[in-house]
């Protein structure tokens, strides 16, 4: 052994620590490869060795490697294994090394859950600090869960550093594991006012990332939160807090309007300019959230858009920055106090920081009017000429294109001024934005119906002039504009000056140097321009001019032919074909304009993006019916689940196979026809009715009066400036007629109301240019508004909207690690558990009066420790006995830890008895209801049904009587409620964990002095899929009284069918301890196994708990009487199943049937069906409309289908299992569940 | 929250990563050369905010970063961080290295990643902001390192000897090299 530690240091010698290991990479610097692969194999044989030293020194050598991008997952194991070293300085190493590379698919990490918590209750606060840090980064769902109350309780530690990292922390648990958020959140809250300001800004901190997610919850807290904000001097905190309100206010404008004065007066008060920015922010949202109720700030509009023109005027280019983004919010709401900054934004533009340009940019966006847009845009395009080849240029461009086109181009007013810039866009060489220039060019033809004609001939000089853009294929996205012209000429081609000349420019042998898709475009338009070049020269006999047309077409299309684009040849051949054709029958003098022009009939209209989504399902639809039935020999196989279900009656008749006569086809297709027109997918001559613009009249047609002040064509290519000129000449001219006008006082009452609807800008006084009609994009007819598209399921944040603000119910505790009866076979806990219940019950039995003292010591202690916080870590053992017995039975449950997440696997969370006992009396009164079981509130409960009880506690009850006549002061209170929570969980809609705490009215009797409560709540029974008879049933003790409780023993008086485990030896009868005590307030968990014989039926269990009370100066046996309900639910383990597997499942005919109606429920679907899932353990196997199928197994096997089927405030279940009765009993159940609701 | 806190040399090689989320190895590499190539381009004089960044984030998250001397540090965070707080928070940062390292410099994170990130636990804590102050924070590095240092470290006295033996047949180490207005200097052969 010694020889073994002597060669083990020597070995360490030669070993590279953390600083060699990066000197040798540094070295290495041509073979870095080769030798981190050489450096591994070292680490690998480091890990292999006993000395914990050498693998905390491969382990941190790791870290680095990591970091250099090494996957190092497969020391997960080692890693774990330093984390556990005792030593700080190896515990730090593995902590830092899971931190960086373990996350939630690192399979070890179960092996740690005892690890951290032992770390989490170490004397030593680093360790605690360490576990705390390195936790945050890996946290699990199943780590959040097991640990979550240790962490709670480190919340309250004494030491200010474990408190704010435990409070940190709780963020990462509750995203984990949402449960946990309502119990913890008390404390968290308590947190906000910890002296420590650490703490507070840590609680902040939390509060602050739940409340952005979901700020409804937390609107309770804004008094607590104004508070803090008006006491705090932490600039940190004021942060949080404030952009926590601007979360907030637009939820409560109550909140903002108190918000805007102390908001202010930091703004005016305070020298941190982060703080400063904040507060401008919040104010921002504020007034976006009252914009819509008061308009009187305009007050504190001013100070900020004031402050932020400071910023943006800074010379700090992150002021800048930070005060053009801030400005972009009041821009939406107040777009008319941004607008007077202009000057300062567009003098951003030229900033040489692009981040600033960007901003700024974004900033136009919202500053266009009618008024400005022209000038606007002209500033930009002169941006445009100087950042020549940058990606700047892009963004350029594609602003120039939102600005213009924002909410259905709303604030142009001259169409041919915007085709002008989108043809001057076009001459950007190496621009990526081709597509979008084209794409807007097709949009304005096609919506604008006015501009067509200036568009065509526009688009008609694009392509003679092609050549101009295609100067370099390859990578020139510009080129892309052609198609969009190409087919501009094509579709609108009745609009062409001169159909030839285009046609020719579009059959140009260099055309096929284009890309394909554009080629093909071209070849498809050829022959729309070919059809009105025809037309045109209609009725000309022996037309010469129609003939070279064709010729034309013939000798150019076998270039096109010849092209390697698929697209391109299959439409040139067939075109090729057609002109042929047509060419003989022109030789032949047969008229062809006419058929020829019908081949491109009809127009095309817009279709908005979402349009298919939104097509709802028509009537009788169903897309997973049989067309044809399958054939008869695979029937067995394919069919379908549901049919099964003896009261599906068959939807679809088989008529469709019949003949159908000549007149039921006619009848057909004029119903067709009919539903064609309804149609918007259709091609139909009529445009859609909807419109943008308020067109006069309910005629869509274009009305094209074009402003004669326009030149209809511009020689040349367009300049856009021409039209700002004449543009604003135009306007000048309006206002002067609306002078005259006004003169003439004809206004009267249509201008009045004009006035009062548009602001003092008067927008609305800018006429168009053109009488415009925009088509809207389609929709179908009867297409829902709403827009719930943009909401993300998979938001982890979504788990955690949960209400605070209602009453914790006490189901909802966080699993607390006890021990289980069934764990008692293990000779490690056996110990424990009986080390601590003999210690009490030595203190029971014989030393009553040592323990009162013991107890007034401990008493004392709290106080002291209350004053007191830095007292010796043993001490605070002893004076927090509950703490002490938790670590300590942690360390020894540390030994198993596989097998206990085993059984966690399929622990089902449910609700199934609460109880509370209540019982208004004197003292001897109380004395006799204690004893008795509280008849009143369970008067049937006959009292001779506990004959194997009765000698024990009768027993109890003397000695009590005897105390309680000593002490007649003394008086108690109990409380006795039977709730049978499964049953009624149903009726609470919002219940996270199922469960609600009723409270029953307390009697109210002023006469009690001291009140006695304690609570049993059986919160979770645990079926066990691998023992099939076991039931573990967890059982939280809570003290409500203001005494401490002790030696609590819990006995369920058992029936043939279901008896509580008891360790070996023990009588049937016995008691078993409860393995904690119980201080004031304090509630515990524990576990406790019943086998179960059958479990087809429901059942009701009774029981008794035994306990001292010990107060200062007494000390009293106590009972409390209780039931257990195992509903048939419970012993249901919610089981995923495949529809195929289910199908089979109930094809095999084993199953038998039975079937629920139930009326008048009127939720949704999905609602009931979550309900069925959560109360009684389904899960959904398949889903089709108001129909489901679902499916659970009982822990002894049992299937259980259920068809869900509702209609009209019906649902009717139909359920099939294996065992009728189990059957029965859960529907009898889910009908309870629902009628309660 | 900030998602991810990385710190680079000019050249992009990373000294320090620490990911609030989990992204594969090749995957962090891939952002540390994402983000190198972002922040790396611009000047010294322009804003120290920068959208975009593909692979981290999305449009709530931004890149906070401020050069120092060789050293880049970004933080990347979301929208429920102050901006100009977080460029405060690098800065508490690395005065704070500063303090622990006396006069810190590029070597000492290259050579002490790992005292870095002792550091930086006590800044940030899973992706929240643990402490401001930065007299809270040197106090308690101080005391873990203390802690570390009753225990006997990780490397001992023969440890020590070992690596300066081997240090000698090594090609020079760079000594004292000044590199604008900061002073690089030996890292210490001690490591404790």
């Amino acid at each position: 052994m010694a020889l073994k530690i002597v060669k083990g240091s020597i070995d360490r010698m030669f070993d590279k620590n953390l600083q060699d290991l990066v000197r040798g990479i540094r070295n290495h610097k041509d073979d870095e490869a080769k030798y981190i692969s050489t450096c591994i194999d070292e680490i690998k044989q480091e890990l292999k060795q006993d000395n914990i030293a050498v693998k905390a020194n491969a382990v941190c050598k790791l870290t680095y490697l990591q970091m250099l991008g090494y996957d190092v997952s497969w020391a997960a194991f080692n890693i774990v294994e330093v984390m556990s070293s005792s030593k700080f300085t190896y515990k730090r190493i593995g902590y830092l090394a899971a931190s960086q590379c373990f996350h939630e698919g690192t399979d070890v990490i179960m092996l740690t859950t005892n690890q951290i918590r032992k770390d989490l209750s170490s004397p030593n606060q680093y360790d605690t600090g360490v576990a705390l840090t390195g936790l945050s980064c890996f946290v699990t769902p199943d780590l959040a869960r097991d640990l979550a109350n240790d962490i709670m309780t480190l919340m309250s530690h004494t030491k200010p550093y474990i408190r704010k990292k435990a409070v940190l922390i709780m963020y990462k648990v509750f995203l984990k594991y949402p449960e946990s958020l309502r119990p913890a959140f008390p404390r968290l809250k308590e947190k906000l006012e910890d002296p420590d300001p650490g703490v507070q800004s840590a609680a902040v901190n939390v509060i602050c990332e739940l409340a952005r997610r979901n700020p409804k919850n937390y609107l309770s807290l804004a008094p607590l939160f104004f508070k803090l904000m008006t006491s705090s001097t932490n600039n940190w905190v004021l942060i949080k807090i404030i952009k926590l309100f601007g979360a907030l206010t637009p939820l409560e404008p109550r909140l903002g309007k108190k918000l805007i004065e102390p908001l202010t007066n930091l703004i005016h008060s305070t020298s941190a300019m982060s703080l400063l920015y904040e507060c401008v922010n919040t104010v921002i949202a504020v007034l976006i959230s009252l914009s819509s109720g008061m308009p009187n700030h305009s007050a504190s509009i001013q100070l900020c858009v004031q402050k932020l023109r400071i910023l943006i005027e800074d010379s700090d280019q992150n002021l800048k920055y930070l005060g053009l983004l801030a400005m972009s919010k009041i821009l939406k709401t107040h777009p008319k106090s941004v607008q007077s900054h202009k000057d300062l934004i567009l003098q951003c533009l030229d900033d040489k920081d692009e981040s600033i340009r960007l901003r700024a940019l974004d900033l136009l966006y919202g500053m266009v009017s009618k008024k400005n847009l022209m000038e606007i845009v002209k500033k930009l395009m002169l941006h445009v000429d100087k950042a020549e080849g940058t990606t700047y240029r892009d963004e350029l461009l594609t602003k120039i294109i939102d600005i213009c086109s924002q909410s259905n181009f709303q604030y142009i007013t001259n169409f041919e001024w915007y085709i002008s810039i989108l043809v001057e866009l076009t001459r950007l060489e190496g621009t990526r934005h081709g597509h979008l220039i084209a794409s807007q060019m097709l949009d304005v033809a096609i919506r604008v119906k006015a501009i067509r004609g200036f568009a065509v001939a526009q688009m008609a000089t694009l392509l003679d002039n092609a050549h101009l853009l295609t100067g370099n294929t390859q990578r020139n996205g510009i080129c892309e504009v052609l198609y969009a012209a190409a087919w501009i000429c094509g579709e609108f081609s009745e609009h062409l000056e001169d159909p030839m000349q285009t046609l020719e420019a579009m059959l140009r042998p260099k055309v096929a140097t284009l890309p394909g898709h554009i080629q093909a475009v071209y070849v498809q338009n050829a022959a729309k321009l070919f059809a009105t070049v025809l037309r045109k020269h209609d009725g000309e006999t022996e037309s010469q001019a129609a003939q070279e047309t064709s010729q034309l077409l013939i000798d150019r299309l076998p270039l096109f032919v010849q092209s390697a684009n698929l697209e391109v040849q299959e439409r040139a051949s067939c075109i090729l074909q057609l002109v042929k054709y047509i060419q003989k029958l022109q030789q032949k003098n047969v008229e062809v304009a006419e058929e020829v022009t019908a081949l491109f009939a009809g127009e095309l209209n817009p279709v908005a993006p979402k349009a298919q989504k939104k097509v709802p399902i028509p009537e009788g639809l169903d897309l997973d019916a049989w067309i044809n039935e399958p054939p008869s020999e695979s029937e067995s196989e394919d069919e379908k689940p549901k049919a099964v279900f003896a009261k599906e009656e068959p939807k679809h008749s088989r008529s469709r196979h019949t003949e159908v006569d000549e007149k039921e086809l006619a009848r057909r297709r004029e119903v067709r026809k009919q539903e064609q027109a309804n149609n918007p997918f259709y091609i139909k001559a009529s445009p859609s009715s909807q419109k943008v613009y308020d067109a006069p009249g309910v005629e869509h047609i274009p009305v094209v009066q074009i402003d004669l002040s326009v030149p209809l064509k511009v020689p040349g290519m367009p300049m856009s400036d021409q039209y700002l000129k004449l543009e604003v000449e135009r306007r000048q001219k309006e206002k002067a007629e609306r002078k005259k006008k006004e003169k003439k006082k004809k206004r009267e009452k249509r201008g009045k109301e004009r006035k009062a609807d548009s602001g003092p800008e008067s927008e609305e006084d800018i006429t168009p240019a053109h009488q415009v009609d925009i088509v809207t994009e389609e929709m179908p007819e009867n297409a829902l508004p709403s827009d719930d598209d943009d909401k993300d399921p998979n938001d982890p944040h979504k788990a955690l909207d949960i209400d605070l603000d209602k009453p914790l119910a006490d189901s909802e505790k966080l699993p607390v690690r006890t021990h289980r009866p069934e764990a008692l076979k293990s000779p490690a806990e056996d110990r424990d558990s009986e080390s601590v219940p003999q210690e009490t019950k030595k203190k029971s039995g014989k030393e009553k009066k040592k323990d009162k003292e013991k107890d007034r010591k401990r008493s004392k202690e709290e106080k002291k420790k209350k004053k007191k916080h830095k007292e010796v870590e043993e001490e605070l053992l002893e004076s927090q006995p509950e703490e002490a017995v938790q670590s300590e039975e942690t360390k020894e449950a540390a030994a198993p830890p596989t097998s206990t997440s085993a059984e966690q696997e399929v622990c089902v969370l449910m609700c199934v008895c609460l109880q509370e006992v209540t019982a208004p009396s004197s003292a001897a009164a109380a004395v006799d209801t204690s004893s008795a079981a509280a008849p009143e509130s369970e008067p049937d409960e006959p009292k001779d049904t506990e004959p194997e009880d009765t000698k024990s506690s009768k027993h109890k009850k003397k000695k009590q009587k005897k105390e309680k006549e000593e002490k007649e002061k003394k008086k108690k209170k109990r409380h006795h409620h039977h709730h049978q929570h499964h049953s009624d969980a149903g009726g609470e809609d919002s219940v996270q964990n199922g469960t609600v705490e009723e409270e029953e009215p307390l009697p109210v009797s002023q006469s009690h002095s001291v009140s006695l409560k304690q609570e049993v709540k059986v919160y979770d029974i645990q079926g066990n899929h691998q023992d099939e008879s076991k039931v573990v049933v967890s059982v939280i003790f809570e003290n409500k009284s203001d005494s401490f409780l002790k030696s609590m023993e819990f006995n369920v008086l058992d029936s043939l069918n279901s008896k509580l485990q008891r360790p070996e030896g023990a009588g049937a009868h016995d008691s078993l301890t409860v393995p904690f005590q119980l201080p004031p307030g304090v509630s515990n968990e524990a576990r406790f196994v019943f086998s179960v014989q059958s479990i087809i039926m429901p059942q009701k269990l009774k029981g008794t708990l035994t306990f001292i009370v010990k107060s200062d100066e007494s000390s009293t046996h106590e009972k409390l009487d209780f039931k257990l309900h195992f509903t048939c639910t419970s012993y249901l383990i919610t089981t995923p199943c495949y529809s195929d597997a289910y199908a089979k499942l109930l094809e095999s005919g084993d199953l038998k049937g039975s079937s629920l109606r139930l009326e008048g429920i009127n939720m949704p679907f999905h609602h009931l069906l979550a309900r069925i899932c959560f109360h009684h353990h389904f899960s959904v196997v398949e889903r089709i409309d108001s129909c489901a199928s679902m499916y659970s197994r009982s822990i002894q096997g049992h299937h259980v289908c259920l068809l869900v089927k509702t209609s009209d405030q019906t649902v009717s279940i139909d359920a099939k299992c294996d065992e009728p009765s189990l059957l029965g009993n859960v529907l009898d159940e889910i009908k309870q569940t629902f009628s309660k609701c | 929250m900030i998602k991810a806190i990385l710190i680079f040399n000019n050249h992009g090689k990373p000294r320090l990563i620490r990911f609030y989320q989990y992204f594969a190895e090749d995957m962090q590499q891939q952002i540390i050369r994402e983000t190198f190539h972002l922040v790396s381009k611009r000047d010294d004089n322009v804003c120290n905010f920068l959208e975009g960044g593909s692979l981290i984030g999305g449009s709530d998250y931004k890149l906070i970063y401020r050069h120092y001397a060789t050293l880049y540090f970004v933080f990347c965070v979301d929208s429920s961080e102050s901006e100009l707080g977080i460029l405060d928070l690098i800065q508490v940062f690395v005065e704070t290295l500063d303090k622990c390292f006396e006069n810190v410099c590029e070597l000492d994170l290259i050579f002490h990643m790992d005292k870095v990130h002792y550091i930086l636990q006590e800044v940030v804590m899973g992706g929240m902001v643990l402490e401001t102050n930065m007299n809270e924070i040197v106090a308690q590095v101080e005391l873990q390192n203390r802690m570390e240092k009753s225990e006997g470290g990780l490397s001992t006295a023969p440890a020590r000897a070992v690596s300066a033996v081997k240090n000698m047949n090594l090609p020079e180490i760079p000594r004292n090299i000044n590199i604008g207005d900061i002073n690089i200097k030996v890292p210490s052969l001690s490591p404790f």
